[in-house]
């Protein structure tokens, strides 16, 4: 059984190959193979990882430790680090769920990431994430494992802005790139330390010599490693980066976001679970403080988010937060098994919320779904299970882990306890309002949306607008027609009078004269005449465009007062049918007939396998660390060798523990039934109700992203300023200064440069006698 | 009288100065050239004469090296006073000043 220890390089070498071959042949390979290979890449990672376990689960649980160097690396002086494998339970519990956990997501993005224009190119940054993510866990020393820690910071980078030609992605990127480079700042300082203080980075070294440590200088590393820990696995103040990384794609949620690196921190505290011991006490407990301050802060903010992605990236910072809680307190089995059944939860939930993005056109608004259970039966189904484990109802896994987190907490102090109990009845509540704002209630995605209907009435008063102006000026047309007929008829009479005038000088003896005067004469009155009708035509023209504008005027009043009503009444809750007085499709547009013409789709096996898989794991995790005897305690007998003696002891009694877990039951239960009555209970008054939790302080995260932007923007700003006031006067000042002054000298010295040979053979005949007279001067005769 | 090694080092420093002082006052290049190896030949007697007198034989091999180096110039400094000459063919030293600064 022993060999199989000597397969451990395997388990970083899949990933690292297919991540080679992806990147040379990715684009030949396309879609789906690109998938494919990266899939087997982490399934095969995945099997040798399971066999790595039995090997090692063969040797004797003293004897459990086993470093497989590979090459030397780093070799300056008497400091020398290798390439090497530390297999030890720790790091082969967490290979097994990374591989697992990131094999079920492989398989899952290849459904998710169908018809993606960059297929490949995913694959590959996922591959390569996966092989820094190995990286990380099992290198045997320090410097191993910050590459790791780097490389995965690079692949979330590159993954949060997948898509970064939209701005939004790009930036969120950089924000968890440079907010992390804070985090990792700490880690690199401690690694400097631990090397000056102990020699090595070496974790075989350092851990089993820990103990010689003084206190100062376990204390600062701890405080350096939190500092790391919390900017990877976003703990305050360095959790801002997380929210906005669900900008990557969803499968990059689930690995990356929820399940894998950012429990590198928490795995990374674990492994120093001696230099922790040996720091002041006040340490381990600021672990647990920040742990469980981030816990309910998050938690609060996650119950107003609306994006179902935000929701569940607030309650992935909530639930990191208790795996700090529990390694302040001590329990870092507790940690460590709330890590992996929050991997199975977590995941699961993140790709559930994928499947329904993509059977919903990629739509994340909470507000526009509802009623999903029956269209998407397998995607609610595994959600549901998810939801189940988080809320912390028994048997599913996340009760038994969050419990255990709870009973070291209560033991540590009392106020944690309370905190971390709040934290879970807030849990069960947001996950509840997620699960029936998603899954339960009224299908919703089809309903005209408030904006919508605003817009349309808008449109609806400004054709009315239009209508009154365009009567009106019709009516200016008609005077003006009138004013026209009534000339013409004035000059029409003018006509008939010289006329008639005519009429009588014309000499009656002059016959043909005569008659032409009485023909002229008949003309003209017809002409009036005819006038007389046109300027009755015209004026009652004028009357009917009058009346039609008078009409048009109180359409348009109408219009007005419907609009004003409808936009002034209370707005309905968004789980009624929304009110859209006699609108119709026209005034609509075309975005709510779409709409109703869609139909939401479960999505294809590919990413329900994984989700089925997953619930199954979420709903039995909890098998692996039963508290009823020690014989049942899987997972805390496999990690004591890694955990020195460093694990806390509960030494409550049986009754507190089962009051303990009652008490985390019912608050449990209750956040849910508080969720039923806001959120599912139809009478009262819902948008009150809800108006009242959702408060904008929560939903806009406590406005720490506004405040940060504010003082940077504003203080900030200046102060930077102010500093490159002293950068251009000073560090440029003098580089520049040097600059001048070479050149002053050289513009003096280049006279000498005469061009002539015969002067610069002067020059040297000069230079060796002066030589020359130098030495003889100092000669000792 | 006897031809001590002094003789042979009042030989290079004389040779030498002619060919410094030459050098410094004549003006045709070619003529420059050749007071440029007058000193450098001053010098390989230099070398021999004290490597003798020293019983050192890197006195000796020191002058292969001058020896190579003033070949090598030879060839660079020939061409560039041919080529001198082609532009001008009354050109002086004192004539070329391009690389004035």
């Amino acid at each position: 059984m022993d060999q199989l220890l000597n397969l451990a390089w395997l388990i970083v070498a899949f990933p690292l190959v297919g991540f080679g071959l992806i990147l040379l042949f990715g684009r030949r390979l396309g879609e789906p193979a690109a998938g494919w290979l990266a899939t087997l890449a982490m399934a095969g990672s995945f099997v040798v990882s399971v066999l790595v376990f039995f090997g090692l689960n063969a040797r004797t649980a003293g004897d459990r430790r086993f470093v497989q160097t590979a090459f030397e690396w780093v070799l300056v002086g008497d400091f020398s680090v290798n390439v090497g494998f530390l297999v030890d339970p720790l790091s082969v519990t967490m290979t097994l769920f990374i591989t697992g956990v990131g094999a079920l997501i492989h398989l899952y993005s290849i459904g998710y990431m169908y018809g993606d224009p960059d297929f490949s190119k995913f694959f590959l940054y996922l591959n390569l994430f996966a092989f820094a993510m190995l990286m990380l866990v099992l290198g045997d020393n320090m410097l191993l494992t910050f590459l790791g820690w780097e490389g995965v910071g690079l692949c979330s980078y590159l993954l949060i802005s997948f898509w970064f030609s939209d701005e939004y992605n790009a930036s969120a990127g950089k924000k968890a790139f440079v907010t992390n480079r804070i985090g990792d700042w700490g880690f690199m300082v401690a690694i400097f330390l631990t090397f000056t203080a102990l020699g090595s980075i070496q974790y075989i070294e350092v851990l089993d010599n820990a103990s010689g440590l003084a206190q100062t200088t376990a204390t600062a590393i701890t405080v350096l490693l939190l500092i790391g820990a919390a900017g990877k696995s976003a703990q305050i103040p360095l959790y801002v980066w997380l929210p906005d990384a669900m900008a990557g794609p969803t499968p990059v949620s689930a690995l990356i976001h929820a399940a894998t690196m950012v429990t590198s921190g928490v795995y990374l505290l674990t492994r120093v679970n001696p230099v922790i011991a040996q720091a002041a006490a006040w340490t381990p407990s600021l672990i647990a403080w920040v742990g469980a301050i981030t816990a309910l802060f998050a938690a609060t903010i996650a119950v107003a988010q609306n994006d179902i992605k935000k929701v569940l990236a607030y309650s992935t910072i909530s639930q990191l937060g208790y795996m700090f809680l529990a390694v302040g307190s001590g329990a870092y089995v507790a940690a460590i098994f709330h890590m992996v059944t929050h991997a199975f939860f977590k995941a699961l939930l993140f790709l559930g919320s994928g499947s329904v993005i993509h059977g919903m056109d990629n739509d994340q608004d909470m507000r526009h779904y509802g009623g999903l259970r029956k269209l998407m039966p397998l995607t609610s189904a595994t959600f549901i299970v998810g939801w189940l484990a988080i809320a912390g109802v028994p048997p599913f896994s996340g009760f038994w882990s969050k419990d255990e987190i709870l009973a070291f907490a209560w033991e540590k102090n009392v106020l944690l306890w309370l905190i971390g109990l709040v934290t879970a009845v807030l849990t069960a509540f947001y996950m509840s309002r997620q699960v029936f704002m998603t899954f339960f209630g009224r299908y919703r995605f089809a309903d005209v949306r408030e904006d919508e209907i605003s817009e349309a009435w808008a449109t609806r008063v400004a054709k009315a607008a239009g209508a009154v102006e365009e009567a009106t000026a019709q009516v200016a047309s008609f005077e003006e027609a009138v004013d026209k007929a009534k000339e013409k008829l004035a000059s029409t009479q003018a006509k008939l009078e010289s006329r008639t005038s005519e009429m009588a000088e014309a000499d009656s003896a002059d016959e043909k004269a005569s008659a032409k005067a009485t023909k002229n004469l008949e003309r003209a009155q017809a002409a009036v005449e005819s006038s007389h009708t046109a300027v009755a035509d015209a004026v009652d023209a004028l009357a009917e465009a009058q009346r039609a504008a008078l009409a048009a005027q109180v359409a348009h009043e109408g219009v007005l007062t419907a609009a004003e009503s409808a936009m002034t009444s209370a707005p309905g809750s968004i789980f009624d049918e929304p009110d859209i007085g006699d609108l119709d499709d026209v005034d609509l547009g075309a975005a709510p007939k779409a709409r109703r013409e869609y139909h939401p789709h479960e999505s294809g096996w590919l990413m329900t396998l994984p989700l089925i898989v997953l619930a199954v794991g979420a709903a039995v995790a909890g098998i692996m660390n039963l508290p009823f005897s020690s014989d049942v305690h899987f997972l805390g007998n496999w990690l004591k060798p890694s955990l020195y003696p460093n694990e806390a002891h509960l030494s409550s009694g049986a009754v507190a523990k089962w009051v303990l877990a009652v008490v985390a039951v019912v608050g449990g239960v209750a956040g849910i039934a508080f969720a039923v009555m806001v959120y599912l209970r139809a009478a009262g008054d819902r948008v009150r109700r809800i108006r009242r939790i959702e408060i904008p302080l929560f939903s806009r995260g406590w406005f720490v992203d506004e405040s940060i932007t504010k003082f940077v923007g504003g203080p900030g700003t200046k102060s930077f300023d102010s500093l490159v006031c002293f950068d251009n006067a000073v560090i440029d000042g003098a580089v520049n200064g040097v600059g001048r002054w070479v050149r002053l000298c050289g513009n003096s010295l280049r006279r000498i440069q005469s061009g002539l040979v015969r002067f610069y053979a002067l020059l040297v005949a000069v230079g060796a006698l002066a030589l020359f007279a130098w030495f003889l001067s100092r000669a000792s005769w | 009288m006897e031809l001590t090694n002094d003789w042979y080092l009042v030989l290079s420093a004389l040779m030498f100065v002619i060919g410094a002082v030459g050098l410094m006052l004549r003006r045709n290049p070619l003529v420059m050239f050749m007071c440029v190896e007058l000193m450098l030949n001053a010098v390989n007697i230099a070398f021999v004469s004290l490597g003798t007198e020293l019983n050192d034989v890197s006195g000796q091999i020191a002058v292969f090296f001058v020896l190579v180096v003033a070949a090598v110039e030879v060839v660079v400094g020939l061409a560039l006073v041919v080529a001198i000459n082609r532009r001008r063919a009354d050109a002086t030293a004192d004539d070329i000043s391009v690389l004035r600064g």
